[in-house]
């Protein structure tokens, strides 16, 4: 709980603190004013605690409701760049779908005089509920920062786990737009319970049904963990932030002056930590994306990979791809023209675009029909060292990322369709100090257990211990493609030559042997190993065709309480 | 290999069997990407003759247009010296394949007299003109007296070298009248060249130039010319066999030029009266005759205002826009030139020579438009699709889908070529190709093509080589949208992106999905178009948009085929093509809409009113970094870090496509880090030096 305590004192909190005194006679102003016109017209009974029928209390509730913090803390978020937690879900679901939940939720902390009237918000700092994105069911909780800076309460909490729990139960995505804070102080305890509830809830329903995250402003301490324990975590660039502790307390403790956007923006999540997904523009950037995404997902682990309907005709050829695998074996070329060549309308949704990129991830459809990619990116070198080496390696990053990846698919029924093109595992003291060998069974494990259809294609380099991570026939690959250009060996010539033909003199010769006999797909081919050689430019059609088939492949794995990927 | 109605003469022409039993039966084809390729789709399999070998270069070695050749040679990496240009992998290459004759393509070797001599040498045929012939038109001097001796029109002028004597002066001038053109006989590259429209001017240009030429060359001789103001580029084909008979295949017009590279192309002139297409006509075939010419070969002139025109010099190779001339007259060149290599007579009189109907040639290059008429871009094609579903529409290109456009070679994509019964047909056969032609991965030049055919100047026919500056004097801008123009791309961005809503809503096999949001009919719509903002409101039923924009209705419908790169439309039942370039989810649409690709942003009325709230990002500050406009090869570097930087002063030279670029300073400030050296490579946007 260290964390908490650091929170306590970042600068966060501070910003929290003004609205108690600020914002709520505004508040009270208004509902007042409006109580009176309609006190006469309603014969209804009367409380004595407070004057008001119970239908007048109920739209004076609903009306504070809908405004939150407040009309001035409200101008403050947009003043900010930032929409209110109601706008979002407004942009987020089909127009009219929305039903809220707890919207007469109220805090019960009795300390610091938090009891008060004024200091009481109906729904409190979180707007919780179900609606249609696309025609299709989600819940979502959103955060609402002009109620005591979003922060969390034991209410809050129980907003959140209360959809969650429905989630489960009726087999529906759920959808974070988070913008807090951090704990709720004055609640103590109650809110470290109230995040705990919420973890175990995020950990109970991954696997059961996608959990999203939108980081939309502050996410501090404690709270980072839920957005970490869902399943996609994206960022809106400039106003979030991601941290455990704040740039004020890093600097106490080891002295690093570092700003907020260095320490914790969306730059450095996707580009350096690789905590969060993908970064959008602003706010309505970002929720527009998150509509399009939605649609690439099942509803939960129970549902099919959605199809919807396409234009792209399932045996387009791509005539690009046969000529796109330059002739000399170390010249690059880009992973990308072949996933936008092969999927459905060159609409690739790309997991990670900037952590990790020699490894290529995201969502496509073929015919429809949603599937995970995963491909070498030979345009891309990992770690350092001489670039050529280093091309499209697979190196702990993008094993982690690819792991990762692979497990939603597998979780949520997705295809996974993998193409090849790797030299093997990034050598080097950084690499296997940092625990390559763990990190890239991460990758193995996550291939080998996966039973979703899985496609493969080789498209130049399938080199060594690689060769078989990369979702090979031996891992329960159900179609293996190589491409003419594959090669299949445990190394490139020069190293092989070197080690076979040892002190031999003539090493051009010696190569060119090793060449001719491995350089090439068919010792895969003739194995089996691979099970076909296909033209590069039918590649669409073949996968499709596949898909096709495969959609009614049953395949479980032993009974286990749960595997042990090496974490 | 024709279009249109010049079919049938082709027909007529083929129908001939005298080849079949020549000695002709390998022809390699020296050719680069892309588009000598027409050489090779020309080699006639009805009949049964050539077995095709195509020299190539490493970098297109294993590429698509290879395999219209029934044989590839590899002939070297791409730096054209060491491929294309390079004779003795050439010669290697038909050696080896036992190739009997040749066909140089364009560039290149197509006019080098030494290629031809070693052809000859080893006992190949050369499929052009003799060696003689080649040399002497090489010559610009040498070409004007051979001219002038067979009674072609020439630029009136001194040939001798002008003295910097009064008399000389005087006199000379009066012979020539005003305007006149003062060269360095040394020159080049426009340095000591002046242009006079008086007396005094005349003085002064050649104190000037005599300066200049002395300081630039160390030799003060000049040379004056008649100044031809506002000319047209007219040039006729002829052909010509080895017994002494020569054709006029008419006229070419090739006025519409950027940096002296024709842009636009069209056959017959419509400046051209039959006297004058005559008397072209014959002076062009007297030059022929005159150095013996055979083979197809072009004789280039100047035409002024009054019609009077000029020879300024004979290209003795196939011409890239020899399609045209192929539409109206119905002659196969390339066939003819086969033919003529061979031995054969002339099968045609000059009163066969007809000219039917009207051709239209484009070149479409891979170059930004936008930056001085044409700046190189490169980058893979991704998606490429030629309109040769039309009818009347022919496109000479040597690339595919997927190929490279590298920096090594020059732009061209392809010649598109309309041909109809009229000018006017062919120039709305040509619109509809430009909007049918589907090219993605690269910038390229439809958008200043497409403007230019449309454009009133144009279509009256009142060109000149000045065409492009005088109509875009301040560069070329894209289309300028009539409100007319504005209403309807509005409408189709709007239906655009409300049928891809409704798509987005239809998941197959889908239980659990609401269909509240499926029987929706209205939408209001927030759309914004070049920085201006409108509110359209869009009703839909079965597959028809009705959209009331700026208080005006406009009825878009169509197939909406959202996976389809054309997106053909009929706006207010009138049918457009447009073409969708990108759609993101956060609704910002490309739309190529009369060849001009225009964003707009369409947004529901609720993002657009919550999207006001949204934090502007800032641009970043170019004035203090330098990117390279272009992609291509960096080959110098005036700065180091540290060096002070003038306004306008050249800090490094980007070459590209043959052309060398100069980068300068835009401030004055000191160099913070240089990000590039010479012989390196560079991308369109890499950051080459940092200012502070």
């Amino acid at each position: 709980m260290a964390t908490y305590t650091l929170v306590r004192s970042s600068r966060f909190l501070a910003g929290i603190k003004c609205p108690f005194t600020s914002l709520v006679h505004v508040t009270k102003g208004t509902v007042a004013t409006a109580v009176i016109g309609s006190r006469l017209l309603h014969n209804s009974r009367w409380y004595s605690i407070s004057h008001l029928s119970v239908q007048d209390r109920i739209e004076e509730k609903r009306r504070a409701a809908l405004v939150g913090g407040g009309q001035k803390r409200i101008d403050a978020q947009h003043k900010r760049g930032k929409l209110t937690a109601r706008e979002r879900i407004d942009l987020l679901m089909d127009p009219e779908s929305f039903v809220e939940y707890d919207m007469f939720v109220e805090h019960r902390c009795a300390d610091f005089g938090m009891e008060a009237d004024h200091n009481k918000y109906p729904g409190d700092s979180v707007v919780t509920g179900q609606g249609r994105i696309n025609g299709r069911l989600a819940y979502v909780f959103s955060q609402d920062f002009t109620v005591f800076g979003g922060s969390l309460s034991g209410a809050h909490a129980q907003k959140i786990c209360k959809i969650m729990d429905q989630a489960m139960m009726v087999g529906a995505p759920v959808i974070g737009l988070n913008d807090s804070g951090g704990a709720r102080i004055q609640e103590g305890v109650e809110s470290l319970a109230g995040y705990a509830d919420i973890f175990l809830r995020n950990v109970m329903a991954s696997g059961v049904v996608p959990q999203i995250s939108l980081i939309m402003g502050p996410c501090a301490g404690g709270a980072v963990y839920s957005p970490a324990l869902t399943d996609f975590t994206f960022m809106v660039k400039d106003t979030s932030y991601l941290f455990i502790t704040g740039p004020d307390v890093v600097k106490s403790v080891t002295n690093e002056d570092v700003t907020q956007e260095e320490l914790g923006g969306a730059r450095t999540h996707t580009a350096v930590s690789g905590v969060a997904h993908r970064a959008f523009e602003n706010d309505v950037d970002a929720l527009l994306n998150l509509r399009n995404f939605f649609n690439f997902l099942p509803l939960s682990n129970k549902d099919p990979a959605p199809v919807t309907e396409c234009h792209d005709p399932s045996d387009r050829l791509v005539p690009g791809l046969d000529t796109l695998v330059p002739f000399e074996s170390t010249k690059a070329y880009d992973m990308l023209d072949i996933i936008h060549g092969i999927v459905d309308e060159r609409d690739f949704f790309e997991i990670m675009p900037n952590y990790a990129k020699n490894i290529v991830v995201g969502f496509a459809r073929m015919n429809g029909r949603t599937v995970g990619i995963v491909g070498n990116q030979p345009k891309v070198a990992s770690g350092t060292g001489a670039a050529y080496c280093r091309a499209c390696c697979l190196d702990i990053n993008s094993s982690v990322k690819g792991a990762r990846f692979v497990r939603f698919c597998d979780a949520f029924n997705i295809p996974i369709i993998t193409f090849v093109d790797v030299p093997g595992f990034l050598p080097g003291t950084a690499q296997e100090y940092g625990g390559i060998i763990r990190h890239g069974a991460k990758l193995l494990f996550a291939f080998a257990e996966a039973t979703v259809p899985k496609i493969t294609v080789i498209t130049r380099k399938a080199y060594g211990g690689a060769y078989d991570v990369m979702s090979s026939k031996h891992l329960r690959g159900d179609v293996n493609y190589a491409w003419p250009s594959a090669e299949v060996a445990v190394m490139g010539a020069k190293g092989a030559v070197q080690i076979i033909f040892r002190g031999k003199e003539n090493q051009a010769e010696a190569e060119a042997e090793y060449v001719e006999t491995f350089a090439n797909p068919f010792p895969a081919a003739v194995r089996g190993f691979v099970d076909d050689i296909i033209q590069p430019s039918t590649t669409r059609k073949r996968i499709c065709r596949d898909l096709e088939v495969l959609a009614s492949k049953k395949q479980t794995n032993p009974w286990k309480k749960h595997a042990n990927i090496p974490l | 290999p024709s279009v249109g109605g010049a079919q049938v003469n082709v027909l007529e022409v083929r129908g001939e069997r005298g080849l079949r039993n020549t000695a002709i039966v390998h022809v390699s084809v020296v050719f680069r990407t892309p588009t000598h390729l027409w050489v090779l789709q020309v080699s006639y399999p009805e009949w049964g003759l050539f077995h095709t070998c195509a020299c190539v270069c490493v970098c297109v070695f294993p590429q698509v247009h290879v395999k219209m050749a029934d044989e590839a040679v590899c002939v070297g990496p791409a730096p054209t010296s060491k491929s294309y240009l390079n004779m003795d992998a050439i010669m290697d290459a038909i050696r080896q394949t036992g190739a009997q004759a040749v066909h140089p393509g364009y560039g290149f070797l197509s006019e080098n007299k030494e290629f031809a001599r070693r052809l000859a040498a080893e006992g190949v045929t050369f499929i052009g003109p003799d060696t003689h012939a080649i040399q002497a038109m090489g010559d610009k001097i040498e070409s004007k007296l051979i001219a002038k001796a067979a009674r072609v029109n020439t630029i009136p002028g001194f040939d001798g070298v002008v003295k910097w004597r009064r008399a000389d002066e005087c006199r000379c001038v009066c012979l020539l009248g005003y305007p006149v053109m003062i060269k360095a006989s040394a020159g080049g590259g426009g340095k000591g060249m002046r242009i006079a429209w008086s007396d005094d001017e005349t003085r002064e240009g050649f104190r000037f130039s005599s300066q200049e030429a002395a300081s630039s060359f160390g030799d003060d001789r000049l040379l004056i010319e008649k100044y031809i103001d506002n000319p047209r580029h007219i040039e006729i084909q002829v052909l010509a066999d080895k017994h002494g008979n020569a054709l006029w295949l008419n006229e070419r017009e090739c006025s519409i030029q950027r940096r002296n590279q024709k842009v636009v192309e069209e056959a017959p002139s419509t400046f051209l009266d039959p006297a004058t297409r005559r008397a072209m006509g014959e002076q062009a075939v007297s030059l022929a005759k005159a150095v013996q010419y055979s083979s197809a070969g072009t004789v280039e002139f100047l035409v002024d205002s009054k019609k009077n025109f000029y020879f300024l010099e004979m290209n003795t190779r196939l011409q890239v826009e020899h399609p045209i001339t192929e539409c109206i007259t119905g002659l196969d060149l390339v066939q003819q030139m086969i033919r003529i290599a061979k031995g054969y007579k002339l099968q045609h009189k000059q009163e066969d020579i007809p000219i039917n109907g009207w051709a239209i040639e484009s070149r479409v290059y891979a170059e930004d438009p936008y930056k001085s008429f044409g700046l190189p871009s490169i980058g893979r094609l991704s998606q490429y699709e030629e309109p040769v579903r039309l009818s009347g529409v022919r496109v000479d290109s040597g690339i595919q889908e997927g190929s490279d456009i590298s920096i090594y070679y020059d732009p061209m994509i392809s010649k598109l070529v309309a041909y109809g019964a009229s000018r006017a047909d062919a120039l709305k056969k040509m619109e509809a190709a430009l909007d049918n032609y589907v090219i993605r991965g690269v910038t390229h030049n439809i958008p200043l093509l497409r403007e230019i055919i449309v454009h009133p100047r144009f279509v009256a026919g009142d060109i000149s080589t000045n065409f492009l500056p005088e109509v875009y004097p301040d560069g070329f801008k894209g289309h300028p949208l009539s409100a007319g123009d504005r209403r309807e791309l509005l409408a189709a961005a709007a239906a655009l992106h409300i049928a891809a809503q409704l798509r987005s809503q239809r998941f197959l096999g889908e239980q659990r999905v609401s269909a509240a949001a499926q029987e929706r009919r209205h939408w209001e719509l927030c759309l914004e178009l070049e920085k201006s903002v409108h509110m359209l409101a869009v009703s839909h039923s079965r597959g028809t948009y009705t959209v009331e924009v700026d208080g005006e209705k406009v009825e878009v419908s169509g197939e909406w085929n959202l996976a389809s790169a054309l997106l053909p439309l009929s706006i207010n039942g009138s049918h457009k093509v447009l073409q969708c370039l990108t759609r993101s989810p956060a609704g910002d649409i490309s739309l190529q809409y009369l060849g001009t690709t225009f964003k707009v942003r369409v947004l529901s009325v609720l993002a657009a009113s919550l999207s006001k709230h949204m934090p502007e990002k800032l641009p970043e500050d170019t004035s203090s970094i330098l990117r390279s406009p272009m992609p291509g090869t960096v080959v110098g570097v005036a700065v180091k870090p540290g060096d002070t930087v003038a306004v306008g002063q050249e800090i490094c030279v980007i070459e590209a496509m043959k052309m060398q670029n100069s980068m300068t300073a835009a401030k004055t400030a000191k160099v913070k880090s240089v990000h590039c050296k010479t012989g390196e490579t560079v991308g369109e946007g890499d950051l080459l030096v940092e200012l502070e």
